[in-house]
C-alpha cells in the first residue's frame, strides 16, 4: 500500500517500484523462442492472402521437419542402432547378412557393417604399406601434427621457427621416413657442388670486403646467395643418399589416408610460394612477367583437374629427356601443385588488389627496394587479408585429392573402392558402410578447416573493428 | 656517381634498364624451357615411331558408347563413325549434363540460400545441414555414392520401379521417360510461342513507358504468363493437338531374355547420366546457396529501411531495391560456379558416363595413342568455354558497375 506523504496537494505518490511483470510469453523462454523462430512466420491471418501464406508455411515446415528428422533418424539408425559392431573371430561377411542371405540378422535388416571397416582399417589408412613399418607414417604424422598445433596455438613461443622447420626440414624428414631414404645420390657431384658453394661464399666474403675490385664488390651479395643455395642443395642431396637402415617402400605400396594427406599437404605447401610469385608476376609492371603469369594462371584455371592429371600421367614422360622416369605419385603431385598454384595466385592477387595504394607509396617513399617492399610491407598485410580465401583453397585442394584415384593411385577413395572387390566381405551394405566411413573422415577434415578459417576471419577482423 | 661503373652493372642497378634486363632474361629462360620440352618430345616421339598430326580424326572408331544425346544426334555406329564424331559426341554429352546440372543447381541453390536466411528455425537448420554436408564431402565421393550405392542397387533389368505408372519407370538400366512425337502442324505451335515472346516483349516496353508517364502499374507478370502460355495453347488446340507421346514399353511376359523395358520405345536416360546430374547439382547447389546468402546479407539494412520510409510496399522493395543490388554481388561468383560445374562434369570419367574426357581423352586415347593432340583438343574445349564466359563476365561487370564519383 502506498504511504501517505506530507504534501497535501498530491494525493498519491508511489514510493516503491511496482513489481516487475514477467515478459510476454511470445518474447521469452522456450515459448518465446518457438514463437520467434518458428510460429512467427505462420501466424498472420489478417487477410486471405496472408492466411494462405501462413498455412503454406506451416505445411512446409511440417514437411521439412518430417523429411529432415526422418533422414537424420535413418542415418543414426543405420550407423549406430542397427549397425553390427563386432564380429566373432574368423566370421566375415556372415556377420552382416540377413537370414534370407545365409546370415543371422533378421530379414529386412539394414545397418552399417563396421567389422568390415575395422578389418580394412589398415588398408584404408596406409594402403599396402608394410605392416611392421607403420610406425614410420605414424611418426611423420605425429611430428606434422605437433608442429601444426604449435604454429596455430597463439601463446606458444618460437612459433616462427617451428613454422620454418615445418616448411624446410620437415618435408625432408617425411620423405626419408616414408620412402626409406637411401636414394642413389652421386656423392662426387655433391662434393663438387659443396666445394663450388664454399668457393662462391668465399668469393662473396672477399668481394664484400672490397678485395676483388669494384665490379665484384657490387655482385658480392649474389655470390653469397648462390653459394648458400649450392650448399643447401648439396646438403639435401647428401641427406637423401644416407642409408638410415630403413626398408625401402615404393610409392606403389602407399595408399589410403596416407596418400590423401601426402597429396594434399604437398599441394598446399608448394602452391603457396608458387602462388605468391605468380600473383606478384600478374601485378607486375613488367609486361613480359605479367603476360606470362596471366597465361599460366588462366590456362590452369580454365581446364579441369582431371585433364591435368591425365596430362601429367601420359604427357609428362614425353616432355622429359629419355631415361628420366618419375613414379606415378610424383607425376600426379606435379599436376596438383601447378593446378593449385594457379588458384592460390588468384586468391593472393585479390589480397594484393585490396591493399591501400598508400602502403605501396609509403614503402617507396621510405626507399625500400621492390623485394623489401613486398616482404616487409605488402605481403604480410595482403596474406593476412586473404587467410580465409587461402584456407578455402586448401579445402578445395583436399577434396580434389580424391581425383588421383582416377589415375589409379589408391588414395582413401580408391582404397575404399578396391576393398569392395573382396568377396569375403561382400554384403549388400558394404558400399554404404565404406562410403559412410570416408564421408565422415572427409567431412571432419573439411568442416574443421572451414571452422578454423571462420575463426581466423573473426579474430583478424577484431583489429579493424574500431 | 661512380664514373667507372661497368656496363654490366648499369643493366642491373640502373632503374631505367633493370626491368628490361630482367624481362629479357625471363623471356630467354622461358624460350629455352619450351625449346627443351619440344626437343625432348620430338626425340621421344621419334623413339616410339610416332608423329604429330590430326589424321587419326578421320579413322573409324572401334568401341561402343552408351546411348546418350550425343550418340543419337550423330547416329553413332561402331566401325563407321570417325574419331572426330567421337569428339563431338563427348562435347555434346558434356554440355548436356552441364546444362541440366546448372538448371537444377540454380533452383536448388537459390531455394536453400533463401531458406538459410529464413526466420523459421526449421528452414534454417535444414538448409544449414544440407549446405555443410554438400560442400564438405568431395564431389567424387558423392558421385560414387549416387552411382554405386543408390542407382546400382535398383531392381534388375527384368523388374522396374514405377515413378508414374505406365509413363515413367526406373531400373538398373536407367530411367525410362516418354518421348514427344511432334506430328504435322506442330511447328505452328512453336511459331506461336515465338510470336508470344515478341508480344510479351513489346507489352513490357509499353507497360514500362506507361508507368513512367502516368504512374499506373500494369500487371506485367501475369499478363506475360498469360500470353506466353495462352497463345501457343490456343494454336495447339486449334490445330488439333498435333503431339503424341511415345511411352516406354515394359514386357512382363514373353521369353525371359526379352522381358523388361523394350529398346526403342520412349527415351532412356542412362544411370551414369543421372548420377552425374544428381552429384553435380547437389554439390554445386551448396556453393550457390552460400553465394546467394552472402549476396543478400551484403545489401545494407539501410536500403530496406529507406525503401519502407519512402512508402514502398514490402514485396516491391524486395523486387526493386534489394534483389537488384544483391544480384550485382551474386552474379560474378555464380558464373564461376557454373564454370566449375562444367569443368567438374569431367569427373564423370570415373563412372564412364560418355562425356568428353571419358570417351575422347580416355577410351579413344587408349585406342589411338595420340596423347599430345588428344589431351590438347580436350583441354581446348574447356579453355574456350572458360574464356568465352570470362569475356562475357567482363562485359557484364562493366555494365552493372556502380558509377562512382
Amino acid at each position: 500500500m502506498p504511504q501517505k506523504t506530507d504534501n497535501k496537494s498530491v494525493n498519491f505518490v508511489r514510493t516503491e517500484a511496482a513489481p516487475l511483470l514477467p515478459p510476454p510469453a511470445s518474447e521469452a523462454g522456450i515459448t518465446g523462442w518457438l514463437y520467434q523462430n518458428i510460429f512467427n512466420s505462420m501466424s498472420d491471418f489478417s487477410s486471405p492472402v496472408a492466411t494462405i501464406k501462413s498455412v503454406l508455411m506451416g505445411l512446409l515446415t511440417i514437411f521439412l521437419l518430417y523429411v529432415g528428422l526422418g533422414q537424420f533418424w535413418a542415418l543414426l539408425d543405420f550407423s549406430l542402432f542397427s549397425a553390427v559392431w563386432s564380429a566373432p573371430e574368423g566370421v566375415k561377411r556372415e556377420a552382416c547378412l540377413t537370414v534370407d542371405k545365409g546370415g543371422e540378422l533378421p530379414s529386412g535388416w539394414h545397418g552399417a557393417c563396421w567389422p568390415f571397416v575395422a578389418a580394412k582399417m589398415k588398408f584404408l589408412m596406409y594402403g599396402a604399406y608394410d605392416n611392421d613399418q607403420l610406425w614410420r607414417p605414424n611418426v611423420t604424422a605425429l611430428i606434422g601434427l605437433i608442429g601444426l598445433a604449435w604454429v596455430m596455438i597463439e601463446p606458444l613461443p618460437y612459433r616462427r621457427y617451428v613454422g620454418a622447420f615445418l616448411l624446410t626440414i620437415y618435408p625432408l624428414i617425411a620423405l626419408i621416413l616414408l620412402t626409406g631414404g637411401n636414394f642413389d645420390t652421386d656423392y662426387n657431384s655433391v662434393t663438387v657442388i659443396t666445394i663450388l658453394g664454399l668457393l662462391l661464399i668465399t668469393i662473396g666474403r672477399q668481394a664484400a670486403a672490397g678485395r676483388m675490385g669494384q665490379t665484384a664488390g657490387e655482385f658480392a651479395g649474389m655470390f653469397g646467395t648462390f653459394g648458400w643455395i649450392f650448399i643447401a642443395y648439396a646438403a639435401v642431396n647428401a641427406t637423401l643418399g644416407v642409408d638410415f637402415n630403413l626398408r625401402q617402400i615404393g610409392t606403389n605400396d602407399w595408399g589410403g589416408l596416407l596418400i590423401t594427406l601426402v597429396v594434399a599437404v604437398t599441394g598446399i605447401v608448394a602452391s603457396l610460394p608458387l602462388g605468391i610469385v605468380l600473383a606478384l608476376g600478374r601485378r607486375s609492371h613488367m609486361p613480359v612477367a605479367r603476360i606470362l603469369s596471366t597465361v599460366f594462371i588462366e590456362f590452369w584455371r580454365g581446364v579441369p583437374l582431371i585433364t591435368v592429371l591425365f596430362m601429367a600421367s601420359v604427357m609428362l614422360p614425353l616432355f622429359l629427356p629419355e631415361g628420366v622416369n618419375f613414379d606415378n605419385l610424383l607425376r600426379a603431385l606435379i599436376g596438383v601443385m601447378l593446378f593449385s598454384a594457379a588458384y592460390m595466385a588468384e586468391v593472393i592477387r585479390g589480397g594484393l588488389q585490396a591493399m591501400d595504394k598508400g602502403q605501396f607509396e609509403g614503402a617507396d617513399a621510405l626507399g625500400l627496394s621492390y623485394w623489401q617492399k613486398m616482404r616487409l610491407i605488402i605481403l604480410p598485410q595482403a596474406l593476412t587479408h586473404v587467410i580465409p580465401g587461402i584456407v578455402n583453397t586448401f579445402i578445395g585442394l583436399f577434396k580434389d585429392t580424391t581425383l588421383v584415384s582416377i589415375v589409379s593411385i589408391f588414395d582413401m577413395l580408391g582404397a575404399v573402392q578396391s576393398t569392395y572387390a573382396d568377396p569375403s566381405w561382400g554384403t549388400p551394405v558394404q558400399d554404404e558402410t565404406g562410403y559412410l566411413f570416408i564421408v565422415i573422415i572427409y567431412f571432419v577434415f573439411c568442416f574443421g578447416m572451414s571452422r578454423y578459417s571462420m575463426f581466423m576471419e573473426y579474430k583478424l577482423s577484431t583489429s579493424r573493428k574500431n | 656517381m661512380r664514373p667507372n661503373k661497368s656496363f654490366l652493372l648499369t643493366l642491373i642497378y640502373d632503374a631505367r634498364y633493370r626491368s628490361i634486363t630482367f624481362q629479357v632474361l625471363l623471356l630467354l629462360s622461358i624460350i629455352f624451357g619450351i625449346w627443351w620440352v619440344v626437343d625432348n618430345t620430338v626425340t621421344n616421339l621419334a623413339a616410339q615411331n610416332k608423329g604429330v598430326g590430326f589424321g587419326f580424326l578421320t579413322q573409324t572408331s572401334g568401341f561402343q558408347i552408351s546411348p546418350t544425346l550425343g550418340t543419337w544426334l550423330f547416329g553413332y555406329e561402331v566401325g563407321k563413325s570417325s574419331y572426330l564424331e567421337v569428339y563431338y559426341i563427348g562435347i555434346v554429352n558434356t554440355f548436356i549434363v552441364a546444362f541440366f546440372g546448372i538448371f537444377a543447381a540454380t533452383i536448388l541453390g537459390f531455394t536453400l540460400g533463401i531458406m538459410r536466411l529464413s526466420q523459421n528455425f526449421i528452414f534454417r537448420a535444414f538448409s544449414t545441414v544440407y549446405i555443410e554436408i554438400g560442400r564438405n564431402v568431395p564431389l567424387l565421393v558423392q558421385l560414387f555414392f549416387w552411382y554405386f550405392a543408390v542407382l546400382r542397387t535398383l531392381p534388375s533389368r527384368r523388374e522396374k520401379v514405377e515413378l508414374i505408372p505406365d509413363v515413367m519407370g526406373i531400373n538398373i538400366t536407367g530411367l525410362y521417360i516418354p518421348r514427344a512425337m511432334p506430328e504435322e502442324g506442330f511447328s505452328l505451335t512453336l511459331y506461336a510461342f515465338l510470336i508470344a515472346c515478341g508480344i510479351t516483349w513489346f507489352t513490357s516496353r509499353w507497360a514500362k513507358k506507361r508507368q513512367q508517364r502516368t504512374g499506373q502499374i500494369f500487371p506485367m507478370f501475369w499478363a506475360g504468363v498469360g500470353i506466353l502460355l495462352g497463345l501457343p495453347l490456343v494454336v495447339f488446340l486449334v490445330t488439333g493437338s498435333p503431339l503424341t507421346w511415345e511411352y516406354p514399353v515394359f514386357a512382363e511376359t514373353g521369353p525371359l531374355l526379352k522381358r523388361g523395358y523394350q529398346a526403342g520405345a520412349g527415351v532412356l536416360v542412362i544411370p551414369e547420366m543421372l548420377a552425374v546430374w544428381f552429384a553435380l547439382s547437389i554439390y554445386t547447389a551448396a556453393f550457390i546457396a552460400e553465394i546467394v546468402r552472402a549476396g543478400i546479407v551484403a545489401v545494407p539494412k539501410g536500403q530496406t529501411e529507406a525503401s519502407s520510409a519512402l512508402g514502398i510496399k514490402k514485396n516491391y522493395a524486395l523486387r526493386l531495391v534489394i534483389i537488384p543490388q544483391a544480384m550485382r554481388i551474386i552474379i560474378p561468383p555464380l558464373t564461376s560456379q557454373y564454370l566449375n560445374l562444367t569443368k567438374n562434369s569431367s569427373l564423370a570419367v570415373a563412372i564412364a558416363y560418355p562425356e568428353l574426357v571419358s570417351v575422347f581423352a580416355g577410351t579413344a586415347l587408349n585406342q589411338v595413342g595420340r596423347e599430345i593432340e588428344m589431351i590438347f583438343m580436350t583441354m581446348a574445349v574447356y579453355l574456350t568455354f572458360s574464356i568465352v564466359t570470362a569475356i562475357f563476365m567482363n562485359w557484364f561487370n562493366a555494365r552493372v558497375k556502380l558509377v562512382e564519383r
